[in-house]
């Protein structure tokens, strides 16, 4: 019996301190719902066509994660999903390898916006105001989510300074196209912060995208913002009830980035390869409605997939791209004033 | 004859001696061996780690190395006007040779965090200069980016000349140098830190003294009670003590939900018309925390009142004082040590909590412990994830220390 | 005087309440048959427990909790355990200050641990390895070790061990025959310590572990921060169970060690 529990513990010991020298692809997405359907879409049979295994892990964005994961060399990801602001930032820093297009069917297989040196584009998606109808009626604008007076209850919004000065001056009256005109300023800022002041005893902060319909389900808001594809999931797999205001809602595009120095680099072309066909970017809309990069991932949706998707017409109208370039320049800056901000 | 045997008493004992001496000895020195191990796997593999970190809240070697002839041309400015053309022509070489090497993005960073903003200047700066140019460097400098006609980025600069500095340790009291090198506070929109701390420990206070009030009575009645109620009790205590601090996390969250067990239960008794928001707020994280601490203020009181024979609360009693001032007069004084123990162990655990406010709490319930891991993994300012783990630290270890001498670790033994 | 008594009884019984009820709220939860998060049961079944253990996700991490909790409980107890006797066999100089310093990852903040950890443990390739956690876990919980298995040895009597080196025992026999047996129940305890200790430990892990070392708090940690599915609450709910093994197991040892004493 003695024997028994040494050889047990020295094989446990010797299992567990395994050196993962030659770890595997590591691919890091937004978690929850999204990356539910990107493992049933992508991510299994890439692994099933390929032989190549794969670990998953998820993350709530910011730069600075990136930044550390390459300063500190404690870097364990791979194929990492960016939104826009952090795949340019992070490609001037060198977070990035640059990507050899010949190698992923060429530039001009995708959409011209989706094309990056550092990185592809993976989906076309928009960050709404999202409300439960059961409990509102009516379609809310932006300045009914600031008004707490008339509509009482607490509000959804996204930890982080993006998005959420757009949001404040949208619902102080200052029109779509002169948004990010007005935030260049100084007054527009400070414009931006007071509202923000306004509402801040009201917001429920979330973090992880999957967080936003979860609080809005549980009640724990009144209405959020949120990337659109997970309150449209929700309301297919939870049969919620929940709104999506299209207007005034922030469209944007994620990218594909291999980590700079990453050991996988083959793997990783090769699941950007395979994630290029637009029929294996089709699959993902019925699961999740967010739009696909590659020319051709977009076209004979059901009209019913339409109404729901960021790329139909009559929703990209209405709604306001999300200005990189702004970002690019003020992040930081923004950043830390948010921060010291939000914590007070 | 007896004088003899004396001397010969004298050797023998003056052999055992020397025989008992070296067995003391050689017995000194296998106890050292045996002690060696554990010794050096912590100096090694946690002491020195934590002496590291801890020594980059007041090192700053990450500019000097990538700007070297700025920062050596900066060497006797004054910090009153603009520096003169030789920095500027250092600051183009410099910039051109690291954007070169790829060196640019750490000194960037450090740069930043002293003015949110300067990683764009000196990236978007060296980009711009990287073609040569004619005409002095200075208007080209200011071309390539107006923000270095500010006094301040150039004292940026200057006070990451490195190798030591008090930058991070000012920054985490809400204080800097300006450009002169006097220490004034930040601007208030970038004020944050003497609130958390005041935060941090007003938390940590609040939670020690609702512990404390919890702990004692249910402490007293499981000291004082028959054997089979006082270990029914005891379990209870022993159960959640036992118990994963996240699973007692998640156990509140699912509790405190909108849709919860409380509300609910709140709700169909009547005491509310709707479901409250009771969670990522403060009265959650308190909530918890004193649900988590809980056990270990009421164990170091359960093991002093055990100490106390309860006779002397009857003799008091027998001698005519009134319930409330034997209580006060015989039994307090005797506990106090288990007070002392319990809310030395809450409060110095209560500062360092980390997963409970994250989970618990919203963007204004944040401890320090939140902030340390913020500033090490979601920015790259690893100066001030140690130098807020100084002052931490610092804390924690003088409190535990000032315990040490006014009270001493022997007054009580929990086991 | 009866009501103050009566008013003492209630508080504390309240108190008592209060610190199990959350654990009492978890559990019948966790065999919900529906997904709510409250009172009365849609039904009962094993749903969430099925889940669990067809979950690529938890098994993993209930793999590596169990690996690494095992691995770094070896070190601890054994590095803990000559340690503690070093310090029992005789007075080293500075022994105060050595003490102080084995009792150091006792005192230092979680947090500060984690993170000075990382930064120490990444340029030698140790981050993100289970041999990284493995030494960290160790090293959280060998102070248990040692003041558990003191504290057995400040009972254990001097003379025995010169008597087995008087009938011709050298040291190591010695120990093995007459030391272990004697303080073994205070070794185990202080082997359970340290297995609860990496079991519940959630920052070093947040900090050190790569995606290939989630364990079942990091894992919890992660799905609290997205949705509180009840699978959560069957991976608690285990938690609990094995808690109270260990709990058990250490007050048993302990009935054990009074026994023997004289």
């Amino acid at each position: 019996m003695r024997r028994f529990l040494l050889a047990a513990a020295g094989a446990a010991f010797v299992l567990a301190a395994a050196p993962a020298s030659s770890r595997d692809l590591t691919i890091v997405s937004w978690g929850g719902a999204y990356q539910d359907a990107q493992r049933e879409v992508y991510f299994r049979p890439f692994s099933q066509a390929t032989g190549i295994r794969f670990v998953e892990d998820s993350w709530d964005g910011g730069i600075g994660v990136l930044r550390t994961r390459i300063q500190s060399g404690n870097n364990t990801w791979d194929l990492v999903q960016v939104e826009s602001e952090e795949l340019l930032l992070g490609c001037e820093e060198g977070l990035f390898e640059k990507l050899d297009y010949s190698r992923i069917g060429g530039r001009d297989h995708y959409l011209p916006e989706a094309v990056h040196d550092c990185g592809i584009g993976t989906i076309l998606y928009n960050f709404v105001l999202a409300w439960d109808k059961d409990k509102f009626q009516g379609t809310p604008t932006w300045a009914d989510f600031w008004n707490v007076e008339r509509y009482p209850g607490k509000r959804g919004l996204r930890r982080g300074v993006k998005l959420n000065l757009e949001y404040a001056l949208l619902a102080d009256g200052v029109p779509a196209n002169q948004v990010y005109d007005t935030l260049r300023t100084e007054a527009g800022v400070e414009r931006a912060f007071r509202m923000l002041d306004r509402l801040k005893p009201h917001i429920v902060w979330w973090q992880s995208s999957a967080q936003a319909p979860q609080i809005l389900g549980a009640g724990e808001v009144l209405m959020t913002s949120s990337p659109n594809g997970r309150i449209t999931n929700a309301n297919r797999t939870e049969r919620r009830n929940f709104g999506i205001q299209w207007t005034g809602s922030l469209y944007t595009i994620d990218s594909w980035v291999i980590m700079k120095g990453s050991p996988n680099v083959e793997s990783a072309y090769r699941f950007l390869s395979f994630a290029s066909n637009p029929a294996v970017q089709a699959k993902l809309i019925p699961l999740i409605p967010y739009g696909g990069p590659a020319k051709g991932a977009n076209e004979g949706l059901s009209p019913a997939l339409l109404a729901e998707s960021p790329t139909n017409p009559a929703n990209l109208s209405v709604s306001l791209m999300i200005d990189d370039q702004f970002w690019l320049d003020n992040l930081d800056k923004l950043s830390q004033r948010f921060n010291a901000w939000v914590a007070r | 004859m007896a004088h003899v045997a004396a001397i010969e008493t004298g050797k023998a004992a003056a052999a055992l001696a020397r025989r008992a001496r070296r067995a003391g000895y050689g017995q000194k020195v296998s106890a050292a061996l045996l002690v060696l191990p554990l010794l050096l796997f912590v100096l090694v593999a946690f002491a020195a780690p934590i002496g590291a970190m801890l020594k980059r809240g007041v090192e700053d070697r990450e500019v000097a190395p990538v700007l070297p002839r700025t920062i050596g041309a900066l060497s006797g400015w004054s910090g009153t006007a603009l520096p003169d053309e030789p920095v500027f022509a250092a600051l183009v070489e410099d910039l051109r040779e690291a954007r070169a090497a790829g060196t640019l993005p750490s000194a960037a960073s450090r740069l930043n965090h002293d003015q949110a903003g300067l990683r764009t200047t000196l990236i978007g700066s060296a980009r711009r200069l990287a073609a040569p140019f004619e005409g002095p460097a200075r208007e080209a400098v200011l071309r390539a980016d107006p923000a270095w006609g500010q006094l301040e980025t150039w004292g940026a600069l200057a006070r990451a000349r490195g190798p030591w500095t008090d930058f991070f340790l000012l920054a985490a009291l809400d204080l800097k140098r300006d450009a002169a090198g006097t220490i004034r506070a930040v601007a208030e929109e970038q004020a944050v830190f003497r609130t958390v701390f005041g935060r941090t420990f007003w938390i940590a206070a609040m939670v020690t003294a609702i512990t404390l009030v919890l702990a004692y009575p249910l402490a007293a009645l499981i000291a004082l009670s028959r054997p089979a109620v006082a270990s029914a009790l005891l379990f209870a205590v022993l159960l959640p003590f036992w118990t994963s601090l996240l699973v007692r996390t998640a156990a509140w969250m699912v509790l405190l939900a909108r849709e919860g067990v409380a509300n609910h239960a709140l709700v169909a008794l009547g005491l509310f018309g709707a479901p409250q928001q009771l969670l990522f707020n403060r009265f959650a994280v308190v909530v918890a925390m004193v649900h988590i601490l809980l056990p270990f203020m009421v164990l170091p009181l359960y093991a002093v009142m055990r100490q106390i024979p309860p006779i002397h609360l009857r003799a008091a009693s027998s001698l005519g004082a009134h319930p409330v001032s034997a209580f006060r007069r015989v039994w307090l004084p005797q506990t106090l040590p288990g007070i002392g123990a319990g809310c030395l162990m809450v409060f110095i655990q209560a500062l360092g909590f980390y997963i409970t406010p994250a989970l618990l709490g919203g963007g204004a319930d944040q401890m320090l412990p939140y902030f340390i891991g913020f500033y090490a993994n979601q920015t790259v300012n690893w100066g001030m994830a140690a130098s807020l783990s100084l002052l931490l630290l610092a804390a924690t270890l003088l409190i535990v220390g000032l315990y040490g001498q006014l009270v001493g670790f022997g007054a009580v033994r929990t086991s | 005087m009866s009501a103050i008594r009566l008013a003492w009884w209630v508080v504390g019984l309240a108190v008592a309440v209060f610190l199990v009820a959350p654990l009492l709220v978890i559990v019948p939860l966790s065999f919900s048959d529906g997904s709510f998060l409250h009172f009365p049961l849609p039904g009962i079944g094993m749903r969430w427990y099925r889940a669990f253990f067809s979950s690529d996700f938890w098994l993993t991490a209930l793999w590596n909790s169990l690996t690494i909790g095992i691995a770094s409980t070896i070190v601890a107890t054994a590095l803990g355990t000559l340690a503690a006797i070093g310090l029992w066999l005789a007075v080293i100089p500075g022994a105060s200050a050595i003490m102080a310093v084995l009792l150091l990852p006792l005192v230092v903040p979680a947090i500060i641990t984690a993170v000075a950890l990382t930064f120490a443990y990444a340029p030698v390739g140790l981050a993100s390895t289970h041999g990284g956690l493995i030494i960290a876990h160790a090293l959280l919980a060998s102070p248990f070790v040692v003041v558990t298995v003191g504290a057995t040895l400040s009972q254990f009597d001097r003379t025995l061990l010169r008597a087995a080196s008087s009938c011709g025992a050298g040291p190591v026999t010695a120990f093995r025959r007459v030391m272990l047996p004697v303080i073994l129940p205070g070794v185990v305890a202080g082997a359970v310590f340290a297995f609860a200790t990496s079991l519940d430990e959630s920052v070093v892990v947040l900090f050190l572990a790569g995606p290939s070392q989630r364990t079942l708090p990091r894992q919890m940690f992660a799905g609290l921060k997205d949705t509180i599915e009840l699978t959560i609450l069957a991976a608690a709910t285990m938690l609990v169970v094995l808690s109270l093994v260990l709990m058990l197991l250490v007050r048993f040892l302990s009935a054990r060690g009074e026994a023997r004493r004289p």
